[in-house]
């Protein structure tokens, strides 16, 4: 039996802790009036300009584009009116009123699509009824049991979404919604009753399905034949057909849906990749992390090996799917299409190919070679890359249609990683203790002891 | 110079795995075995070094990725550039996403056919090539170990016996 280290039970604590102060102080600084957002907004450009006012190219460029933006302002104005400037002020409150929001959102979606992910591998295992795998299935269970947590976090904060209490999804405005006829046309699906409805019957699912198994999977160590394990195959089988529709509709509903006019068909496969790979990665890291206390003492290099693969390798369909999406619009560059990759590559520039660079270069060259993949220690440092990569991932797609170009990393997004971290961490590693890490009666626990590459 | 060697012949390939630990353990040194079929492992068993093919696939992935760069640069950007899609540009860097698809294949492509052509030559293999298997069993259901004469006949064969082997052949063998 594991039993949670003090340590790490302390640190998980103060990663709440200080992830709590974090977020209250996003909520606390965001803007209630126009005035205080454009105060925000000002001081920071003024701040910019000390910095980088010695500067003189630099700061040449930056009046002139400044200038720029307040010309096409006052055509703009001309053609509207007065209004003009007030919506966009009123626009600009918006987005910094989400700044906590989307931060939040962001990192609680990041940490439950990691159990998601590694649940969807763990009933991949079961229903190829894998031979090496098996004597990790603990510590996958444990990963998976951060679903109920993570889950009704991230319901609560859609509810509010729908309770107008945020505004991270503008089509659940009934106001915008009366002057959009693309959303008109869309109310019969995207519309806030059905939008909970959905995410209820998904979460449902998948909770139901991780605590099923789990519950086999615990019976089948006491029992003397292997009906639970056979009956824990059928219910992976039919829960990878549930999970990869539900997967697909949840990534249109609970990301794509914050740009409502946009649409992509591999959205789904696409955050698909992205939370199989963290998952994966979390496995090897909590797996790494348990071996180093001395657990799991049958599990070998060859087994850290293969999880190293399957990070290498999903890395390489990540970068595909990211890939083959962005090609198809680039290319075709219709303009409501484009519009994505337009804002990201304007706003988000660093972000957007920094990912790139996290999430595919820096895994595939460091995790190509196979003696590389054997060592503990590189898993671990490349497993971070991979996952500050994909957090960067999430970031792209909601920040720039909930903030706009008011994005940054500072205090309250962190502080929501601390948070969600410490509560990954505690929620995790409680579950570990409540079960012997090693399975004692699966029928290939003897092949995944001795699997060897 | 001819000397003498002995095959031993077995029929499965865990009994094979067991003798070439065993022999590996009373030091004596494996010229070769034959196997109908790769054998999981026995490359470890027999001390063999690793391979060092990966290392030329990597290389010949990355001649295939600039064979593919240089290629695209000159058909599409510096002989004949054309306006496709309304993308008129005569940087490499601005049309670059278009040309990843080539840049991925052909960089698979040189990998993987350069590497099969290596494999073939560091293996000694071409067409019309004589076959080096002492017996066409060794194509067929049997695993043969060959190991050179020392004078240690006696001891060689009763070892062998002793793990198994189903047939024991003393030959002469030409050096080559």
């Amino acid at each position: 039996m594991y039993t949670f280290s003090n340590k790490l039970k302390i640190g998980s604590f103060i990663l709440m802790a200080l992830g709590i102060l974090g977020i209250a102080i996003g909520f606390i600084s965001a803007p209630s009036t126009v005035e205080e957002a454009k105060a925000i907004v000002a001081s920071h450009s003024e701040g910019h300009g000390d910095a980088h006012g010695a500067v003189e190219p630099h700061g040449a460029t930056a009046t002139d584009s400044h200038g720029e933006a307040v010309e096409t302002h006052g055509e703009a104005a001309e053609a509207h009116g007065g209004g003009h400037d007030s919506s966009h002020d009123q626009h600009l409150l918006h987005q910094l009123q989400n700044k906590p929001w989307a931060a939040l959102y962001v990192a609680a979606f990041f940490f439950f699509m990691i159990a998601l992910g590694v649940l969807a591998f763990y009933a991949i295992q079961r229903a190829a009824q894998a031979g090496w795998s098996p004597l990790l299935f603990r510590v996958m269970e444990g990963i998976t049991s951060y679903l109920v947590p993570g889950g009704i976090i991230v319901f609560v904060i859609l509810v509010m979404s729908v309770l107008h209490m945020n505004h991270l999804f503008v089509w659940m405005d009934a106001d915008v919604v009366a002057h959009d006829h693309l959303l008109q046309g869309k109310a019969g699906y995207l519309n806030p009753t059905f939008f909970l409805v959905r995410a209820a019957i998904f979460l449902a699912g998948w909770i139901f399905y991780r605590e099923y198994s789990r519950k086999l999977s615990l019976k089948q160590d006491e029992s003397d034949d292997n009906s639970n394990f056979k009956l824990n195959f059928r219910w992976s089988a039919g829960f990878l057909v549930f999970y990869l529709v539900s997967e697909s509709i949840m990534s249109w509903d609970w990301i794509m849906s914050v740009d409502p006019h946009w649409f992509s068909t591999l959205f789904g496969w696409y955050v698909f990749a992205s939370m199989f790979v963290s998952g994966i990665t979390v496995i090897a890291m909590v797996t790494v992390y348990l071996k180093s206390r001395g657990y799991l003492p049958d599990v070998n290099d060859s087994h850290i090996h293969d999880l190293a693969k399957f990070m290498f390798g999903i890395s390489i369909f990540w970068t595909y799917l990211w890939f083959s999406q962005f090609m198809l619009i680039w290319y075709s560059n219709i303009p409501e299409e484009v519009t994505y990759y337009v804002t990201r590559i304007a706003d988000y520039r660093l972000p957007f190919f920094g990912m790139i660079a996290m999430n595919f270069l820096f895994p595939v060259l460091l995790l190509m070679n196979s003696d590389f993949k054997r060592l503990n220690w590189f898993v671990i440092l490349t497993g971070i890359v991979i996952l500050g990569g994909h957090y960067m991932d999430i970031f792209n797609m909601i920040m720039p249609s909930t903030v706009g170009d008011q994005w940054f990393i500072g205090i309250p997004e962190i502080g929501a990683v601390l948070f969600f971290a410490g509560l990954f961490v505690f929620w995790v590693f409680r579950a570990l203790t409540t079960a012997p890490l090693q399975p004692k009666r699966n029928p290939f626990i003897e092949e995944s002891r001795h699997f060897h590459y | 110079m001819a000397s003498k060697a002995i095959h031993a012949y077995y029929d499965d390939d865990d009994v094979l795995m067991l003798a070439v630990k065993r022999v590996k353990a009373a030091k004596h040194h494996i010229e070769e075995v034959y196997c109908p079929f790769p054998v999981h492992g026995l490359d470890k068993a027999m001390g063999l070094a690793p391979t060092r093919l990966a290392i030329t696939a990597f290389l010949y992935g990355c001649v295939g990725l600039t064979v593919a760069t240089v290629m695209m640069n000159f058909i599409m950007i510096e002989d004949w550039p054309q306006d496709i899609g309304g993308k008129p540009s005569f940087s490499y860097l601005e049309n670059m996403p278009a040309f990843v698809p080539i840049m991925f294949e052909l960089t698979v492509f040189f990998a993987a056919h350069l590497m099969v052509i290596t494999f073939y030559m560091r293996s000694r293999l071409w067409p019309f090539k004589e076959a080096e298997n002492p017996d066409v069993r060794t194509t067929d259901d049997h695993f043969l170990m060959e190991i050179d004469i020392h004078d240690n006949e006696k001891e060689l064969k009763d070892l062998l016996l002793d793990t198994g082997a189903v047939e024991i052949n003393i030959v002469e063998k030409n050096s080559h």
